[in-house]
C-alpha cells in the first residue's frame, strides 16, 4: 500500500477519509455532517500546501515532474497500466484551486442545502478526488478514470439538489461530456497501442506520431476537451448546467469542471501532437475569438443574472483557450493565470448570486434595483468581484486577460502562429470582448445595485451577509487582489514549466 | 474410461448425479421444508466449484479420446456458470416463493442446464456442442414456462422452445456439413484437415456459418434476437436473471471454443461477418432500448446490445497477434456483464410484485432515497453496463476496444464508443428515476436476494479498483485456446 503514502496520493484521496466518516453518521446530524465535510476538505487543502510548499519535496524553479508516485498497477498481457501521480507548474495551480475552492463551496451550502446532506457532502468529496486526480495523473488511463469519474458526482449534484428543469439539465451535461470524452478513450487507446505505454511524460518523449495520424488524435482529444471548456458552439450544455445546478455545485462546475478541459489542451494536445497543434492553432485561435465575443452579446441579452454568469464563462473560457493557442509563452502563462482568475471571479459571483436567491428566490435582473442601499456589504464585495471579472487593473482579471492579449498579438506577428490567419485581427477582436465585458457586467450591476429599488428590493426585508457569508468569501477577494497587485509568484510557479512545454514549438 | 477421462469431466458429472439425486430427494421433502431443495442446490453449486477450482491447478488435458478438454479457457468458464448458477439460486429463492411457483424441480433443471454449460465449455469435439447445447437448452425451455398457468409465461416458454429447436436444428446441420467437408467432427482434426489441404472449405465455410446462426440464436446476436425481449419479459424474472447471464455466455463459450479451435484458418473470411454482426447487435439493441418503458424489455435490449460488444472480440480474429488479447477481452467482458446483468435483474426481482405490478422503469421512481443501499447498488450495475468508472464494465469495454484497435478495426470501436453513449441514456433514466424523481416503491426484503445483489455490486466496484488478478486469469485462460 506503499502508494497510498505519497505526497500526491494523500492530497487526491484524503477526502475519501471524510467519505468514510460521513458514512457513520446518521443523516439527522446535519450539522456534524457538514462540520465533517468543511474540515475534511480544509486538511485537504492544508495537505496540498504542505505537500507544493512546506514539505521541501517540490522544487518550484524546476519544470519537470516532481513528487512523482510511479506504480505498476495493471501490467499482464500486454497492458503497461501504471499508477503514476505528478505535478509540475502546469498543474500545481489548478489543484490548488481545486483544494481551495472545494472547502469555500462547502461552506456556501451550510444554509442552501438543507435536503438529504449527507449524499450532497458525500458527492461533494468524491468529486473533489475525481477533480484532484484529473490534475496530477500521468498515466492515460488513470487519467481518463479521474476524468469520466467526475461525471457521476455532478451529475448527481445537479441532478438532486438543481433547479426545477434539473433533469434536463443533469443528463444534457451528462451526455454532452461523455460523448466527447468517448472518442478521446479511443484515442488513448490507440496511444497506448502504438506507444506501448500510457504513461504520458514516456509518449512526449516518443513523440513519433506522422502528422496525419496526430491530427485525428489531436482530433478526438480535443472533442473531449472542447466540450469541457466549452468552447463555442459546443457549449450549450453549459447554461443549462449553470443555472440548474446549486449555488456550490456552480462553484465548482465553474471554477473547476471547466478547467479539466483547457488543462487536457495543455497537458496533452500540445506536448503530445505538436505538429498537429501549431496547425489547428489558427482554428481554435479563431473559435475562441468568436466564443469570447458569442458568450459576451449573449450575456447582454441575459434577464437571469445566473445565466448571465454562465455566458460570461464561455467568453472568460475563450480568453484561455486563445492563451493556450498562442503557443508563446505570454500567451500560455496568461492563460494558466485566467484559468484561476476565472476560478476566483466567477466562482464568487456565483456565491454571491447564490445569497441572495437564498432570500429572494428569484435571479432576475429586473425585479432587484438599489440593493447597494439596502445590502452594502453585499454591494460592495459584489462589486469587486465584479470589476476583476470584467479586467479592470489592479485586480487579477487584468493581469491575466493582459498576458493573454499580449501572448495573441505576439502570435500574430510573424514566426508566430497567428500570422497569416488574420492573427492581428484575432487580438483586436479580441480586445474588444474585454470592452463587452465592461459593458454587460456594469449593466447588470447598475440594474440590481443602483437606482430606485425594484419589485424585490421593495417588498422583501433584505438582510446583508451575515459572518459566515462573508468568511466564505473572503479568501477569494484576498486572492484577486493579491493577484492583481503582485502576480509575480504565480508566474514564478508556472514560467519553468511552461518553457518545457513550447521548446517543441521554438518558444 | 481411465481415470484421466474421469477426471476432466469430474465435475459436470458431479453436478449432473448431484441434480438427479436432488429431484429424488425433492420428492421425500415435504411442501413446508421445500427451503431445504434451494439449499441442497446451492451446496451442489458450491461443491462442484470447490472441485473445478482444485482441479485449476491441473494441466490441460483431453479427455475421452478428445471429445472433452479441461484447460484454463474451461476452468475459467465453469466457474463463471458456476457463479451464475449460485447467483441464480439466491435470487430464485424468495421470488419463486413470493410468486406461488415452488416447485421442487426448477433447482435440479438449473443444476442440468450449469452442467450443460459447463460442458459446452469443455467441448472438443462439434458432437458435445450438440449434446452440451441440449443439456444446457431444454432445462431453460421447461424453467422459462414455469410459472404457468401464466400465459405470458407459457408463451415465453414456448416461443424460446420452437426457436430454440429450429437453432438447434441450425447446429445440426452446421455440423453435418463440417463433418461433410473434413471427415471428422474432432475440432483439432478439422483444424488439422483444413491446414493439410484436405478439407473442402466452401463446404466448411457453409458449416461454420450455420454454426455460427445457431449460437447467434443462444447469445441473442441481431439478427437472431427476435424471442430475446419477449421470452425474456413473459419468464418468471428469476429464470430470466439466470438465462440472460448464464445462456449468453454459455453461446459465446462454444463460438470461442469451435471457432477459436477448429475454424481459424476461416477467420479470413468469417471475421468480417463478425464484425458487422458486432456493428448490427450493438447498434439495433441500444437503439432499440432507448424506447422501452418496460424494465424488463430494457434490460432485454440492453442484454442484447452487451452481446454485441462480446461479439466485438471475435472481430479480429484475422490478425494471429490481437487474437488472444481480443478473446481474453471477450473473458473479461463477460465477467462484467455476468455481475452487472445479474445484479440489474437482482433488482428487478426485488421490486416486482405479483400480477405484473413494480415492472415499469417509472415503479423505480425514489428507490435511491427509500433504500439507498439498492438504489446505489443498481447505480453501480447501471454505471457498469455504460462502461464507466469505477466499474468493471469500464476496464473490461476499454479490453475490447483496444483489441478491436490493435486488429486494425477502427471503425468498429468507433461504433462501440457511440453505442456506449447511446447507451447511456437509457441507462440513466434509471439512475435519474431512482435519485432524481419522488416516489414509493414497494420493494421485498429477502436476505439471499439482497446478498447476491450486493456481492455483485461490491465486486463490481473493487475488483475494477484492482483488475491485476482477472486480467491475469483470463489472459491464462485463453493461452490453451491456441
Amino acid at each position: 500500500m506503499n502508494f497510498l503514502l505519497e505526497p500526491l496520493s494523500i492530497v487526491t484521496f484524503s477526502p475519501l477519509l471524510g467519505v468514510l466518516v460521513l458514512l457513520f453518521l446518521k443523516s439527522e446530524q446535519k450539522a456534524a455532517l457538514r462540520w465533517t465535510a468543511l474540515i475534511t476538505s480544509l486538511v485537504t487543502f492544508l495537505i496540498s500546501l504542505w505537500a507544493f510548499f512546506f514539505s521541501g519535496l517540490y522544487n518550484p524553479a524546476s519544470g519537470g515532474l516532481q513528487l512523482v508516485a510511479k506504480y505498476n498497477w495493471i501490467n499482464v498481457a500486454g497492458w503497461d497500466i501504471r499508477y503514476y501521480l505528478a505535478a509540475d507548474g502546469l498543474s500545481i495551480l489548478l489543484v490548488l484551486l481545486t483544494t481551495f475552492l472545494t472547502p469555500i463551496a462547502i461552506l456556501s451550502t451550510w444554509t442552501a442545502v438543507e435536503e438529504r446532506v449527507k449524499d450532497f457532502m458525500l458527492f461533494f468529496l468524491l468529486l473533489e478526488v475525481g477533480m484532484t486526480g484529473v490534475f496530477v495523473a500521468q498515466d492515460l488511463f488513470l487519467f481518463y478514470i479521474f476524468w469520466e469519474f467526475t461525471l457521476v458526482p455532478m451529475y448527481f449534484l445537479i441532478g438532486i439538489w438543481g433547479g426545477p428543469n434539473r433533469l434536463y439539465a443533469a443528463v444534457k451535461f451528462f451526455l454532452y461530456t461523455m460523448a466527447g470524452s468517448i472518442l478521446m478513450l479511443l484515442a488513448i487507446l490507440w496511444l497506448g497501442i502504438n506507444g506501448g505505454t500510457f504513461s504520458v511524460p514516456d509518449l512526449v518523449a516518443q513523440g513519433n506520431i506522422p502528422v496525419d495520424v496526430q491530427m485525428w488524435l489531436f482530433i478526438a482529444f480535443a472533442a473531449a476537451f472542447a466540450i469541457k471548456v466549452p468552447m463555442w458552439p459546443l457549449h450549450s450544455w453549459l447554461p443549462d448546467a449553470h443555472v440548474e445546478a446549486p449555488t456550490a455545485g456552480s462553484v465548482i462546475l465553474a471554477g473547476v469542471l471547466l478547467k479539466m478541459g483547457t488543462y487536457g489542451f495543455l497537458r496533452f494536445n500540445l506536448p503530445l501532437f505538436p505538429e498537429a497543434s501549431a496547425q489547428a492553432a489558427p482554428v481554435i485561435g479563431w473559435l475562441a475569438v468568436i466564443g469570447i465575443l458569442y458568450g459576451a452579446a449573449v450575456s447582454f441579452a441575459q434577464k437571469d443574472v445566473k445565466k448571465l454568469v454562465a455566458y460570461s464563462s464561455v467568453s472568460h473560457l475563450g480568453f484561455v483557450m486563445l492563451g493556450l493557442f498562442a503557443l508563446n509563452a505570454q500567451g500560455v502563462a496568461g492563460a494558466i493565470l485566467q484559468m484561476v482568475n476565472h476560478g476566483l471571479s466567477t466562482g464568487a459571483l456565483f456565491l454571491l448570486v447564490g445569497m441572495i436567491y437564498e432570500q429572494t428566490h428569484t435571479r432576475e435582473i429586473k425585479v432587484y434595483g438599489g440593493l447597494w442601499k439596502i445590502t452594502p456589504i453585499f454591494g460592495t464585495l459584489m462589486l469587486i468581484v465584479s470589476l476583476s471579472s470584467m479586467g479592470l487593473p489592479g485586480l487579477n482579471g487584468f493581469v491575466g486577460e493582459f498576458t493573454i492579449l499580449l501572448g495573441a498579438f505576439g502570435a500574430g506577428m510573424k514566426g508566430g502562429v497567428f500570422a497569416g490567419a488574420g492573427g492581428f485581427w484575432l487580438a483586436g477582436l479580441a480586445a474588444v470582448g474585454v470592452i463587452l465585458a465592461a459593458i454587460y457586467i456594469l449593466y447588470m450591476f447598475q440594474k440590481m445595485f443602483l437606482g430606485p429599488a425594484g419589485e424585490v428590493t421593495h417588498h422583501h426585508t433584505l438582510k446583508d451577509l451575515n459572518w459566515r457569508e462573508v468568511v466564505t468569501l473572503l479568501p477569494i477577494l484576498v486572492f484577486i487582489f493579491w493577484i492583481g497587485l503582485y502576480p509575480k509568484p504565480f508566474f514564478d510557479l508556472m514560467m519553468p514549466a511552461i518553457e518545457n512545454l513550447l521548446k517543441p514549438f521554438g518558444g | 474410461m481411465t481415470q484421466t477421462d474421469f477426471s476432466t469431466i469430474l465435475p459436470v458429472t458431479l453436478l449432473a448425479a448431484w441434480a438427479s439425486l436432488l429431484l429424488l430427494a425433492d420428492l421425500f421433502l415435504s411442501r413446508e421444508r421445500k427451503g431445504l431443495t434451494t439449499l441442497l442446490a446451492a451446496l451442489g453449486l458450491a461443491l462442484t466449484m470447490g472441485v473445478t477450482l482444485a482441479q485449476s491447478g491441473l494441466e490441460a488435458a483431453p479427455g475421452f479420446g478428445g471429445m472433452v478438454m479441461r484447460d484454463g479457457f474451461s476452468t475459467f468458464l465453469n466457474a463463471l456458470f458456476l457463479l451464475t448458477g449460485l447467483l441464480g439460486v439466491a435470487v430464485s429463492y424468495g421470488y419463486n416463493h413470493r410468486l406461488g411457483i415452488e416447485r421442487g424441480e426448477y433447482y435440479p433443471l438449473l443444476l442440468f442446464s450449469v452442467a450443460g454449460m459447463m460442458l459446452m465449455a469443455q467441448a472438443a469435439n462439434l458432437i458435445v456442442v450438440f449434446l452440451a447445447l441440449e443439456l444446457l437448452s431444454i432445462p431453460l425451455y421447461v424453467m422459462a414456462a414455469f410459472a404457468y398457468p401464466k400465459i405470458q409465461s407459457e408463451e415465453a416458454g414456448l416461443k424460446y422452445f420452437l426457436l430454440g429447436a429450429f437453432a438447434s436444428g441450425f447446429v445440426v446441420y452446421g455440423i453435418a456439413l463440417a463433418f461433410g467437408a473434413t471427415g471428422t467432427t474432432d475440432l483439432a482434426q478439422i483444424l488439422a484437415s483444413v491446414s493439410m489441404g484436405a478439407a473442402n472449405l466452401p463446404l466448411l465455410t457453409a458449416g461454420a456459418g450455420l454454426l455460427l446462426v445457431g449460437f447467434g440464436f443462444k447469445v441473442a446476436a441481431v439478427p437472431f434476437h427476435m424471442w430475446t425481449p419477449d421470452v425474456y419479459q413473459g419468464a418468471p424474472t428469476s429464470v430470466t436473471a439466470f438465462m440472460a447471464a448464464g445462456a449468453k455466455a454459455a453461446g459465446f463459450a462454444a463460438l470461442l471454443r469451435v471457432f477459436g479451435m477448429a475454424f481459424p484458418a476461416l477467420a479470413a473470411d468469417l471475421a468480417p461477418v463478425m464484425a458487422i454482426l458486432a456493428a448490427l447487435t450493438m447498434i439495433l439493441g441500444n437503439v432499440v432500448a432507448v424506447a422501452q418503458t418496460d424494465i424488463k424489455r430494457m434490460l432485454a435490449y440492453s442484454s442484447i446490445a452487451q452481446a454485441g460488444y462480446i461479439l466485438m472480440a471475435f472481430a479480429p480474429f484475422g490478425d494471429e497477434s490481437a487474437r488472444t488479447m481480443a478473446v481474453a477481452g471477450g473473458l473479461f467482458y463477460l465477467v462484467a456483464y455476468t455481475l452487472a446483468s445479474f445484479g440489474s435483474w437482482g433488482v428487478v426481482i426485488a421490486l416486482e410484485q405479483s400480477e405484473e405490478k413494480g415492472l415499469q422503469i417509472a415503479d423505480y421512481n425514489g428507490l435511491g432515497r427509500k433504500y439507498p443501499l439498492l438504489g446505489v447498488a443498481m447505480a453501480v450495475f447501471m454505471l457498469s453496463l455504460i462502461g464507466l468508472p469505477p466499474t468493471l464494465g469500464l476496464i473490461g469495454k476499454i479490453y475490447l476496444f483496444r483489441a478491436v484497435i490493435e486488429g486494425g478495426l477502427v471503425w468498429l470501436a468507433v461504433i462501440g464508443a457511440l453505442t456506449s453513449l447511446l447507451s447511456a441514456f437509457y441507462y440513466l433514466r434509471v439512475v435519474v428515476n431512482m435519485f432524481m424523481r419522488e416516489g414509493d416503491p414497494q420493494v421485498e426484503r429477502e436476505w439471499w436476494l439482497e446478498f447476491a445483489i450486493g456481492a455483485a455490486a461490491v465486486v463490481t466496484v473493487v475488483v475494477s479498483l484492482w483488475p491485476f488478478p482477472l486480467f491475469d486469469w483470463a489472459a491464462q485462460a485463453v493461452m490453451t485456446l491456441f
